[in-house]
Order: structure tokens, then sequence, then C-alpha cells
């Protein structure tokens, strides 16, 4: 297999690498090394300044605002998200009536159609669920509060969106809406592999429900837990906090800053503020704090896998 | 929860290990009254969250149908009679058409591209061994990690310089540059995993690589290529963040950006109704698509985070 191996690999990767170096690779490194200078990205003119940028940043208070939220979205999103789809996938898998003669567990009637129905979000752009759910939360004429009024809740109406005590509450609900079902459907598939004999086992030896899943279930399925929460929590720091943060709130990012994130941040201090470079300083923040995130779930993850 | 201490009081038939026959006279009463709470509290739960997710989704496509003054006055209300001129006035004149047609264009493109670019370095990358291999599948792998917004303030740069700023081939070359890293990943996994003496036999035959890998290999990975065909199609159709910043031209928006658009237009002109129609016409084909390939779609999804 050696004739022309070298000319083969040369043509086949020149392409894809010579592409993904120019847009991904490069401007990486480029935004690192702007981060040390003034550049302001509306003139081709800039000079070092060394660690200005980031000593401006420590004494930024919106950074710190936007750091903080970030840290929420990714500690908080995933967790409440993974919780609910455990619980879910759970009951789809294990929560049915335990029939004459049947298996020891069995899932529920109709739990294709739960998976179905759960799953729709996923498809779904996530701007347009943001679009949507911005509608709903309308203080006047929105589908939640008018459901409050249908219901003789008219003294509860919130301003949801625009109350800043609140509002990053329901950001982040719409994140946790839209990427349950697709958790559920993973959990359960990975649920549907365990073998029953270790239920059976299980149950023999007296476990009741709640054991079952944190002796069984959970410890079975801790890699896909785990790495779903790397993935939700990268998700959930970058691209889809964006987009949820960007279209649903006044500002973006209000009211008064109680919404905004860092990958906003940057976007808005690069094309709106025209300070590129310190855009970038913002942008290298949120690299090292998704670095940071993905080490300490991977290492949190690891301690516990050993205990089982 | 109290009903599910069954393991210690169980002096009944000695001899009679329950094992898998839960239903032998005895012990079953308190089994089966536990498993019928079990199922009646599971089948509530999942009804709740099956509604909160439906219901916003039916409540968009009833809205769509009506007119912007019972929009306001009843949301929840059904529409007083069908208005169907909300989707044709949002169809042309809200420019919903031309947004499908460059989402389609820009989907369709970079789909193509990263399917055969993607393909191309995940084979040599899992088939051959030379020096920086492993380097650059590292390289690929890191992709997926990095937040993209740090690369973008310099990448609308580098994209403006090449004159590609606000065209469809532009930002089809940078989807397809974005779409790379987990591609690579997820084919470099799925080559390995094919046995590899049909492709030699293939060689001894006379074929060059290039055939081998054409002829022989990419038929062999077509399951692979489908389900990470699948997973990058909704991604690039779904794509907001990527457009936003580099295609500002509101001619060659996609749908997601024209909808955010509108919407915000409509603020000013108050067409809330044509809006909802916009927006569940943008929802409707990829519902309607994953409700036909619902097997597919699940498994494209989730073939990448299980491995």
């Amino acid at each position: 297999m050696q004739h022309g191996k070298y000319r083969f690999i040369v043509g086949f990767l020149a392409v894809p690498l010579g592409l993904y170096a120019l847009f991904v690779i490069w401007p990486f490194i480029q935004s690192i090394y702007y981060s040390f200078t003034d550049w302001t990205g509306l003139s081709p003119e800039f000079k070092m300044v060394g660690f200005d940028n980031y000593s401006r940043m420590l004494d930024d208070d919106i950074f710190w605002k936007s750091l903080q939220h970030s840290v929420i979205f990714a500690l908080l999103v995933p967790l409440v998200t993974l919780s609910l789809a455990l619980f879910f996938a759970f009951m789809i898998n294990v929560g049915g009536r335990r029939r004459r003669g049947g298996p020891a567990i069995s899932g529920v009637r109709g739990s294709g159609v739960y998976k179905i129905v759960y799953f729709f979000p996923q498809v779904l752009s996530i701007a347009i669920v943001a679009l949507l759910f911005q509608f709903a939360y309308n203080p006047d004429s929105g589908a939640i509060n008018s459901l409050l009024r249908g219901i003789g809740l008219d003294s509860v109406q919130p301003l949801w969106l625009g109350d800043p005590s609140i509002a990053l509450w329901c950001v982040m609900a719409v994140l946790v809406w839209s990427t349950v079902g697709f958790f559920v459907v993973l959990f359960s598939a990975g649920m549907a592999s365990i073998p029953a004999e270790l239920y059976e086992a299980a149950l023999l030896d007296g476990a009741n429900r709640a054991t079952t899943f944190f002796k069984v279930t959970l410890p079975l399925l801790w890699d896909t837990v785990q790495s779903g929460w790397v993935y939700m929590g990268i998700l959930a720091l970058g691209a889809e906090s964006f987009a949820v943060v960007q279209i649903m709130t006044t500002g973006p990012g209000g009211p008064d800053y109680s919404t905004t994130v860092m990958v906003l941040y940057v976007y808005q201090k690069a094309f709106r503020d025209g300070q590129a470079a310190y855009a970038t300083t913002i942008g290298v923040a949120l690299l090292v704090v998704t670095l940071a995130f993905a080490a300490v779930v991977t290492r949190l993850g690891r301690r516990e896998r050993l205990e089982f | 929860m109290k009903t599910t201490e069954t393991p210690a009081p169980v002096p009944a038939e000695p001899g009679t290990p329950v094992l898998k026959t839960q239903a032998a006279p005895g012990g079953p009463k308190k089994g089966k009254k536990e498993g019928t709470t079990l199922n009646v509290f599971s089948h509530g739960v999942l009804v709740i969250w099956a509604i909160m997710v439906g219901m916003p989704l039916v409540w968009a496509v009833m809205t769509s149908f009506k007119d912007d003054a019972s929009i306001f006055g009843s949301p929840w209300s059904l529409p007083d009679k069908l208005h169907f001129d909300n989707w044709s006035r949002a169809w042309s004149q809200a420019h919903m058409s031309d947004y499908f047609l460059n989402t389609v264009l820009v989907v369709g493109g970079s789909l193509i591209g990263t399917l055969v670019l993607g393909s191309m370095a995940a084979y040599v990358l899992a088939r051959f061994d030379f020096p920086g291999n492993r380097f650059i599948y590292y390289l690929f792998i890191a992709g997926m990690s990095f937040p993209i917004m740090l690369a973008l303030v310099p990448l609308f740069y580098v994209v403006d310089n090449m004159g590609m700023l606000n065209t469809i081939h532009g930002l089809i070359l940078v989807y397809i540059a974005y779409s790379l890293p987990f591609t690579v990943f997820f084919l470099t996994g799925f080559f390995r995993s094919l046995p590899s003496s049909v492709a030699e036999a293939a060689f001894v035959d006379g074929a060059s690589h290039t055939r081998t890998f054409f002829q022989v290999m990419l038929p062999m990975a077509k399951p692979g290529l489908i389900s990470v065909g699948i997973f990058n199609f909704l991604g690039q159709w779904n794509q907001y963040m990527l457009p936003t910043v580099l295609n500002t031209d509101p001619d060659k928006h996609v749908l997601t950006q024209g909808l955010v658009q509108l919407a915000v237009s409509q603020g000013y002109k108050g067409d809330w109704s044509g809006l909802f129609a916009g927006l569940v016409m943008a929802m409707l084909p990829v519902l309607a698509a994953y409700i036909i390939f619902q097997r597919q779609v699940v498994q494209g999804l989730t073939a990448g985070a299980l491995k």
C-alpha cells in the first residue's frame, strides 16, 4: 500500500486542512495576539499595548457581571437539563406498570410518543425558539400571562424579561426547555442497553425505585451523563446563550445588564462599539472559562466513576 | 415513595424465592400497588412535560392564523376564521421566500462540501500512518470545544479581506470550516471501524488510493455519512451566530436571521400576525421532516454523543 501514498495523503488533506486552518485556527491565534493591542477593528492601524486590555477588563463591572452570568449558565443549565432528562428517561423506561409474568422492569405505555414529542424543540433553531418565547413572555399579550389571567391569577402578572431580578431565569428556562428532549432520547437509549438482569437482581435485594436509579442506572449511564454535561456546558457558554440573550432580552443583555453573558459582550464590543482588541480580550477570558469548565467536569466525573 | 419499601418484612412463603415471579400470590399485592402508583405518577409527570413542550408550538400555529387585534386581545382564543393572508403576506412581502432560498443555497452547498471534505480528511487520518497524523487529528478535535465567538472577531476581517463578506459562497466556506471538527471526529471513528480487507483487495486489484476511496470506502461508509449528514444539516439550517456576524446584508439573510430581523421591524409596523406566520413557516418543514425521518434524525443527532 506504499505506492503514491504520500501524494495521496497530501492531496486529500490539503483542502480540508487549509480551509480549517484559514477560517478556524488562524483567527483563534490572531485574536489572542489582538488582545495585546489597541486595535479598533475600524482602521488597520494598531500598536501593542501589553496587558492594558486585561487590566481594563479586571476593572470592568459589566465584564464581571457577564462572567457571573456565564458561569451560572454553564453550571445551572446543564444541571437542571440533565436532571430533568434523567428523571423523564427513567420514568419512560422503568416507570411502567408491572405486568403479570412480565419483566421486572418495563417502560410506560406510549413511551415512543413521549420521546417524539420531547424531541421537537431539538430540531428547531434556537433563534426561532427564542423568538417564540419572547412573545410568550410578553407581559400584556403574551401566552404565559394571559394563561395566568385565564386561571384566575390576575394578581400574578410578572414582567418576565422586563424584570431584572427574573430575566436571567426566564432566558435559562428557554434553554432548558429546548434541550431536555435531546437528553431524554439519549439517556433512554443508554437505559435500554442496561441488561434487565441487573434490575431484577436489585429488586430481589429489596431495592426500591429510587435506590435502583442511584445504584444501578446512574452509575452505568455515568459516561453518557458526563459527556452530555460537557457538551451542554460548552453550548450554554457559547452559541446557544448568545442566541437566546441576543434575541430575547432588551438591550440586548438588559434590563440593566441583568442578562448579559460573555459571548454577547464580545459581540457587542467588537461589532457595535468598535473595540475589537478589547473584545478579543474578553474572548480569551471566555476561552479560559470554557476550558476550565470542561477540565473540572471531566475531573469530577472521573473521581465519581472510581467509586462504583 | 412510601409504598416502595418491600424488603425485610417478607417472611412469606419459605422456599419460594421471589424471582421473576412477581405475579405469584403473597408479596404481589404490594408490588402491584407500587407499580400502579408509580405508573400513574410517571404518566402524570410525562404528560405535563409533553404539554409544556407542545403548547408553545400549538399556540404559535394558532396565532399565525389570527388577525392582529385578536392576537393582542385574547392570545389563547381560537382564530375567528383562518387568516391565510398572514401566510401569503409573510411569504412575499416579508421576504420569507428569499430567506428560504438563501438558506437552501447555503445549507446545500455547505452540506455537500462538509461531507466530501470531512470524509476525505477523516479517511486519511483513520487509515494512513504518517508523521503528524495525531497532531492534525487533535487539531481538528480541539475546534469542538473552543468558543467560536473568540475566532469570529478576526474572522470577520479575514473574510472581509478576501472580499467574501455578505456573500453566499463566503458563508458556505465558513460553515464547512466550522462543521469539520465534529465531522472529522465522527467519521474518523467510523472509518476505523470498517474492515480493511476490502480496501486492500481493491488496491491489490490495481485500484488507486483515490479510486479505492470513492468506489469502495465511501459506499461502505454510507450509514456514517447519513448520521453525520443529518447532524450537520440541522446544525447548518438552524445556524444563527455565524450569519449574524458574517452576513449583514438584508438581501442575503438566511431564515433565522430574517425572522429575527422581521421581529425587530414588525415592532414598528405592527404586523404580528405576519411574523407568526413566518415563524410557523420556518418551523413546519423541519418538524415535518423530523416526524417522517424520525429514526434517522434521532440516530444522527445522538450518535455523536454516544461515541
